[in-house]
């Protein structure tokens, strides 16, 4: 886990939201996963204040709910940035030098894989499959998916959203 | 519902549907019927709609209003087609003119001069279908639909998968019509008994006795679950088949529960599968409001309903018992077995669960009957297989082939071969917990037994060609990194062992491995198969004994010569300039971070192997091909 966890802000009309959920799982058999969902839905991540509130609010420990919410990779305990950039590690997207478009936009942003930087514009992930597997490799930004790659190309996209935040390459 | 209103449903919209479905001059007349001149389908599975049919789609209908034909022409947006490669695909009927790689420009063309004034755009079509002639095939006929066999994708890009009309329209709900009015739970389970049919998830366990088991399970409640955690990377046979025609799933499990007894359903999804769960939620919806969920289906008594629940990316969720841990809300560790799940399964009652593709077999094979089915395939192995085909392929993409086709036959002809004339080193099948098939044994017929008498298995559908330039102790290496990040922690043998595993390929690609290594990995592998609690440390050695086993020179490659055939290995490669063909550009030693690279303009550059770090930088911005591994 990162070490620099950002104050938590989350709103009232979050916190609202939230209870809404609860309260309308809170008879479903089995309703952590699915709260936990909605909360990372509402919130962006699943800070340790908003698993409190799940562990309340279901009426279970929240060592159980940190226990699954650290369980799944899904589920992110950590802020991440404006734009989420997700990269396919699947074995398509390998075979065909996913590793080499990672390690290409770790470079250019400098910063790892799991890792926001520090203007918390950017983050980096990788996933295993997208499943557009036909576009091998594939990056994903925000909802925006980028297929056939190469380095040079990942970063003329990265150079396109750097530049619409007001950034120099 | 009753029969006669599910048949009027689907006589007045079959003309419509089959217009898709027949020959080109049978198309042309049955679509004088159905009040359209012509009907454009277009892609809206993940690939496609990675590749933007979403913006091809908008531009289709802009045109078709610009030109004033909107009332003429038929839109429909459907599930995969099959060949990902060529998105956003766009098929035209009653001709069937195949559009690949549509561009909203290229649709502005295709409205104006085809739709409208009917001159297929023949530029744009896929080239396999026009002839030096300039005549066209249909797309049934190019080699990669040829000789494939569509029975779980039968309906994948043929209809509307947001339309329950639509899949009312190919025979949708007949099966299960058929299940609770004239056959008993026990002729159901009969009838899938003896298809054959086998789970498609990998195992391979014959489906009518995993119904069997938990039909005898004493217990007033039961569930019925479809696994759609679908975790292979490079598989993508569930998610097409639920975006395609997720009615269909819907359907079997009914079925499923009429067999066995139970009245309610989970389908397990990934929450990395927005455009399936967003498609099965429509279609559960649509279920319910014409009477195929609920209560008294049929008017029969049968009560049956259906929830959708999301996985949140763990790969051992895909393991049966873990899976249902996980929709009861716990951190998704699998159970030991027995008790197998259709004793005690889910929230500890008796369970049935298979896979998408297992189910997506069911209607068909109960409304056509099992001596159908069982006429395809090989002798143990009844039925087809799908198969995401993926890797250095030129047709990437989904396929669907009877059971018993050879190796060959997928990456030759369908496939249409390896790109760039490189040469087919192997496939690998099963991912994670699968192996190879390498090219001594391009021959071996696909089926279960086969594959696994080669040390590979089935898997649940993806299917990875690897070509000369593919290390195979780095792609273990890559499914070892793989399993150690999802093995779930419970027992050891899998927690500890693939990390070990790991550790002793890392230092076998970093060339520190010494031959005893080998010995080593066999006996721990020995190990985690026998002791581990679930199938994914069971079978987490497989990619490695499998290449250990058939690529064997390449380990010894990296232990005894410190080389990597492939050029794949950082540690073991070296980048080197051709002075012949390097003309001084100094682009390398501009873009080089480690400032490795040096000389003079118009010169040839030389790389200093001491600093080089190997980031593959210069060999990417060369634009003579003068830098090379070693």
């Amino acid at each position: 886990m990162a070490e620099n966890v950002l104050p938590f802000k989350g709103t009232k009309a979050q916190e609202e939201q939230l209870m809404a959920v609860i309260a309308s799982n809170k008879e479903v058999p089995g309703a952590l996963l699915p709260v936990l969902h909605e909360a990372q839905e509402i919130y962006g991540y699943l800070p340790i204040e908003v698993q409190q509130m799940v562990a309340d609010g279901l009426g279970v420990s929240l060592s159980e709910v940190y226990g699954v919410a650290t369980f799944y990779s899904r589920f992110s305990l950590t802020p991440k940035g404006k734009h989420r950039i997700s990269v396919c590690l699947g074995t398509a997207c390998y075979v065909k030098g996913a590793d080499k478009i990672l390690t290409e936009i770790e470079n250019k942003l400098g910063i790892k894989s799991g890792e926001c930087t520090p203007d918390g514009l950017f983050s980096i992930d990788s996933c295993r499959c997208v499943g557009a597997c036909g576009l091998a490799p594939v990056v994903m930004i925000d909802e925006e998916v980028y297929g056939k790659l190469t380095p040079k190309e990942i970063n003329k996209v990265l150079d396109k959203y750097i530049a619409e935040e007001g950034g120099d390459k | 519902m009753t029969l006669e209103e599910l048949n009027k449903i689907k006589k007045e919209k079959e003309e419509l549907v089959m217009v898709r479905k027949v020959v080109k001059e049978k198309g042309e007349e049955l679509a004088k019927n159905t009040g359209y001149r012509k009907q454009v389908l277009v892609c809206g599975g993940t690939g496609c709609t990675s590749s933007g049919s979403k913006k091809v789609l908008a531009a289709l209908e802009k045109a078709l209003k610009e030109n004033g034909i909107e009332e003429e022409i038929h839109v429909v947006r459907t599930g995969c087609f099959g060949l990902c490669s060529l998105g956003p695909i766009m098929i035209v009927y009653p001709e069937g003119s195949f559009y690949a790689q549509a561009t909203p420009e290229g649709v502005e063309r295709i409205v104006k001069e085809h739709l409208k004034e009917g001159n297929v755009v023949k530029e744009l079509l896929y080239k396999e279908t026009v002839h030096s002639d300039g005549s066209i095939t249909p797309l049934s006929e190019t080699n990669f639909y040829k000789k494939q066999m569509r029975i779980a994708l039968r309906n994948c890009g043929v209809i509307d998968p947001e339309d329950i009309e639509e899949y009312i329209a190919v025979d949708g709900y007949q099966a299960l019509y058929k299940a609770l009015t004239s056959m008993t739970p026990d002729d159901v389970i009969k009838e899938v008994l003896d298809s054959g049919l086998r789970g498609r998830g990998g195992g391979g366990f014959p489906t009518g006795k995993k119904w069997m088991f938990a039909k005898a399970s004493e217990g007033d409640v039961k569930y019925v679950c479809c696994n759609a955690d679908e975790g292979d990377p490079g598989a993508f046979m569930d998610r097409s088949i639920l975006e395609g025609d997720p009615q269909c799933i819907i359907e079997a499990m009914e079925i499923a529960g009429y067999a066995i007894g139970a009245h309610h359903g989970f389908v397990y999804v990934r929450a990395e599968y927005p455009i399936a769960v967003q498609r099965l939620s429509i279609a559960i919806e649509q279920a319910k409001k014409y009477g195929f969920l609920g209560k008294n289906i049929f008017g029969t008594g049968f009560d049956f309903d259906l929830e959708i629940r999301l996985g949140a990316g763990a790969f051992v969720c895909g393991e049966e018992t873990a899976l249902m841990t996980s929709i009861e809300g716990n951190r998704g560790e699998p159970r030991p077995r027995p008790p197998f799940p259709a004793v005690k399964g889910l929230f500890e009652k008796p369970t049935v669960l298979n896979n998408v593709e297992t189910y997506a077999n069911i209607a068909q094979i109960i409304y056509k009957g099992s001596d159908w089915y069982s006429s395809i395939g090989t002798e143990t192995s009844r039925g087809t297989k799908v198969f995401a085909l993926g890797g250095k392929i030129t047709n990437v993409g989904l396929v669907e082939i009877p059971m018993g086709t050879t190796l060959r036959e997928i990456i030759e002809e369908i496939g249409g071969g390896i790109p760039n004339g490189k040469k087919f080193k192997a496939a690998q099948t099963g991912g994670p917990s699968g192996g190879c098939i390498p090219a001594e044994h391009i021959d071996t017929p696909i089926d279960y037994d086969s594959l696994l008498a080669i040390g590979s298995m089935m898997g649940s559908g993806g299917m990875i060609i690897l070509d000369e330039d593919t290390c195979m102790v780095d792609i273990a290496k890559f499914y070892l990194e793989f399993t150690v990040d999802e093995s779930c922690g419970k027992c050891t043998p899998c927690r500890v062992g693939t990390r070990k595993l790991l550790q002793y390929l890392d230092k076998i690609t970093k060339g520190n491995g010494v031959p005893e290594d080998l010995d080593k990995i066999e006996e721990l592998a020995q190990h985690m198969q026998k002791s581990s609690l679930c199938a994914l440390g069971q079978t987490a050695p497989n990619p490695i004994l499998s290449t250990m086993k058939f690529f064997k020179d390449e380990y010894i490659a990296h232990i005894e010569d410190k080389t990597c055939p492939a050029g794949v290995c950082k540690s073991l490669i070296r980048y080197e300039i051709i002075a012949d063909k390097c003309k001084g550009c100094t682009l390398c030693a501009r873009n080089c971070p480690a400032k490795a690279i040096s000389g003079t303009v118009k010169q040839p550059h030389v790389i200093d192997s001491e600093k080089c770090i190997k980031c593959g930088v210069c060999m990417n911005n060369c634009k003579f091909g003068a830098i090379i591994t070693k």
